[in-house]
């Protein structure tokens, strides 16, 4: 590669990783906060698709982005309390029931979004970090998303919370020990889908940066299975939302790697760059993992962990 | 008795319900819900011509959905039939470029076996990761099903490429003499035979040989197969394999029958489809095949829809959602005592009596 390629490179990278992390942040986070609890919620992709529809919808609706920003919320809390409610019903799977509403959450945003393929809605102001540089090129990679320092935060908080607050407790209790949980005289179902509610309004938070940052429309195709992903994601960054923060950028870098090379003329093995957050996830998997022994920091109840 | 009474009853009364939300839903929207269920019977099994699309889509369904079950019934949570399915297809229209194929049905179940041989190879491994690394395998699948989509739009848009093909990538087409024909003309193919033979086929194994037995002790209690000296993890693997099989085989006749070559509307959701299909089914290989014929159905009547009434293409995927939730929901009600909800409106509310009289009954 030649010495004055290497900085477009570069800053497509890190570009993307900061483009294409932040709804991986986010979903990765609020399956993170649904995991701690007990549970898996694969509809999150469902809850990532719909809330991306809700914001941009209530963009172009309200002509303000940030309205648009509480629609998703709001619409992946509900849509994520609909799977923590059926989970907490008797004989329910929650891996069935996580499919089933990502069927039902995709199928919704397609049917209620579409008239909204063509207009366009107000976007998110990104705020420029790149005035230090003056090659055009960084700065346009340094044009942050304004949710990213949100994400920062809100990992920030739920770390500092499953460490410090009562509350992050409860929710770790419930996630280690049903039966711990109920002895101290609290409800398990009522914690899990409370933390399952959450959860989805963290990963609405992702589809809103889809639909109102990067790519920044609305299309049936706006996910590209970033909610599927987030299951993969929690798994290593070993449930903990600072290693979180670190997983998604490190994705959105992987996923960034075939288009960077594009940009510079390099276009063959586009498919299997982005192919390289599975593999690298399912090797980390392969390392970690031993038969009969549940995964490093994983929570005790979580299925999927056993 | 009861309990086959409740496990066709509970289904079919919680897909009522699917439909009767989902015409709620339309008539939202501003359409006719009666005109949305004529038009969706209609489309799915009106006529002939309606049959023969609802047949042509269930038959995948029928062998991914096996996908789903032959694993669940050893213990394991495949949901990466997609990878397989895709793989399946590949290997199917890749095998022409590796030998030379006779244009007889010996070179047709060739390129169907290509296609079950990489189904197999991609399902076994996560059962693999699983027994020998201890990997959850729910995870690995979905996480090598999206590899091998990335395979495949590389192999399909790079060194396998028919030139030919401008604007959607595709490999060279299937010869003639390979391809997978109507049955007596129509437009159902084959493959549907095939779906349903493997559907009863698998049926039967699990519930009359031993290998099969084995293989249902493994997955409902690993305890007692380990005491009798069961060898899970061959077990295991073997209905992985099995399953991964079938999807492939999916994948194959999708090639092989309907798109001629390989391209990316090989990638069209029927190995998350069949998951429902399973889960509807309860892992019942004989019941797959009502289950399939009936999402095949809704798939048919999606287009119907469009055209009629001007609904988006998404409904159809609205009301498989809806149908999927409430059937899973209906679980919960299969160990209800019915008599006991009959009988408690009766009852004198409020006083501190009946409560401890419930609590009585309940106990």
């Amino acid at each position: 590669m030649p010495a004055d390629a290497l900085i477009p490179f570069l800053a497509a990278i890190v570009g993307g990783a900061l483009r294409v992390g932040v709804p991986f942040l986010f979903v990765s986070l609020g399956e993170c906060l649904t995991e701690k609890s007990g549970r898996i919620n694969l509809g999150l992709e469902g809850v990532l698709v719909l809330s991306a529809c809700a914001a941009f919808g209530g963009s172009y609706l309200s002509g303000s982005p940030w309205i648009g920003v509480l629609f998703a919320a709001c619409t992946g809390a509900a849509l994520a309390l609909l799977h923590g409610v059926l989970c907490s019903l008797p004989r329910v799977n929650d891996v069935a029931t996580g499919i089933a509403l990502m069927l039902l959450g995709t199928g919704l945003a397609f049917y209620l979004g579409k008239p909204l393929i063509q207009p366009q809605a107000a976007q998110l102001p990104p705020v420029a970090l790149g005035g230090w540089s003056d090659s055009p090129v960084v700065q346009a990679a340094l044009q942050i998303n304004p949710l990213l320092p949100l994400g920062l935060l809100l990992a920030a908080a739920l770390y500092a919370g499953f460490a410090r607050t009562r509350w992050g407790l409860l929710v770790r209790l419930a996630g280690d020990s049903a039966s711990a949980t109920k002895a101290l005289g609290y409800s398990v179902n009522a914690i899990r889908i409370a933390a399952t509610s959450a959860g989805g309004a963290v990963a609405g938070l992702g589809g809103a940066s889809l639909t109102l940052f990067y790519p920044g429309s609305w299309n049936e195709g706006i996910s590209s299975g970033q909610g599927l992903i987030a299951v993969a994601l929690v798994i290593f960054a070993r449930w903990s939302p600072l290693r979180c923060v670190g997983a998604a950028l490190l994705f959105g870098g992987a996923g960034a790697i075939g288009p960077a090379l594009q940009s510079i003329g390099i276009s063959q093995g586009y498919y299997l760059f982005s192919a390289v957050p599975y593999v690298l996830t399912l090797v980390i998997l392969v390392i970690s993992c031993r038969p009969g022994k549940v995964a490093a920091g994983s929570p005790g109840e979580l299925s999927s962990a056993r | 008795m009861r309990d086959a009474v409740a496990a066709v009853a509970l289904p079919v009364a919680a897909l009522l319900a699917a439909l009767a939300l989902f015409g709620l839903f339309v008539w939202l929207g501003g359409a006719s819900p009666v005109e949305t269920w004529v038009l969706l019977f209609k489309g799915a099994f009106g006529d002939w011509f309606s049959w023969q699309n609802t047949l042509q889509r269930a038959a995948p369904l029928m062998l991914t959905a096996l996908c789903v079950a032959l694993p669940a019934r050893a213990g394991l949570v495949i949901i990466g039939g997609e990878g397989a399915l895709v793989l399946g297809g590949l290997a199917a229209a890749a095998l022409p470029y590796a030998m030379p194929l006779p244009g007889s049905i010996v070179g047709t179940a060739l390129v169907c076996l290509a296609g079950m041989a990489a189904g197999a190879a991609w399902i076994a491994l996560a059962g693999a990761l699983r027994q020998y690394r201890g990997v959850n395998e729910t995870i690995s699948s979905l996480l090598l099903a999206y590899t091998a989509i990335a395979i495949f739009k590389q192999l399909v848009e790079g060194p396998l490429r028919d030139p030919a093909t401008l604007n959607k990538p595709s490999t060279r087409a299937l010869a003639e003499g390979l391809r997978i024909g109507g049955i007596a003309g129509y437009d159902v193919h084959w493959g549907l035979a095939l779906g349903v033979l493997a559907c009863v086929g698998l049926g039967l194994w699990l519930a009359l040989t031993a290998r099969g037995f084995s293989v249902r002790v493994v997955g409902g209690n690993p305890r007692t197969a380990q005491l009798v000296g069961l060898p899970a993890s061959r077990l295991i693997l073997l209905a992985c394999a099995l399953g991964g099989a079938c999807a492939g085989l999916a994948g194959a006749v999708e090639v092989a029958a309907v798109h001629t070559n390989a391209n990316a509307s090989l990638i069209a959701g029927y190995g998350y489809a069949g998951i429902l299909v399973a889960f509807i089914a309860r892992q019942n290989p004989f019941a797959i095949i009502p289950v399939a014929i009936l999402f095949g159905g809704f798939g048919a009547a999606g287009s119907l829809l469009q055209r009629r009434l001007g609904l988006p293409d998404a409904s159809v995927q609205v009301l498989q959602g809806i149908a999927f939730v409430l059937i899973l929901a209906s679980e919960a009600l299969r160990d209800l005592d019915w008599r006991a909800v009959w009988q408690r409106p009766r009852l004198p509310s409020g006083t501190v009596e009946a409560q401890v009289a419930l609590a009585g009954k309940a106990a």
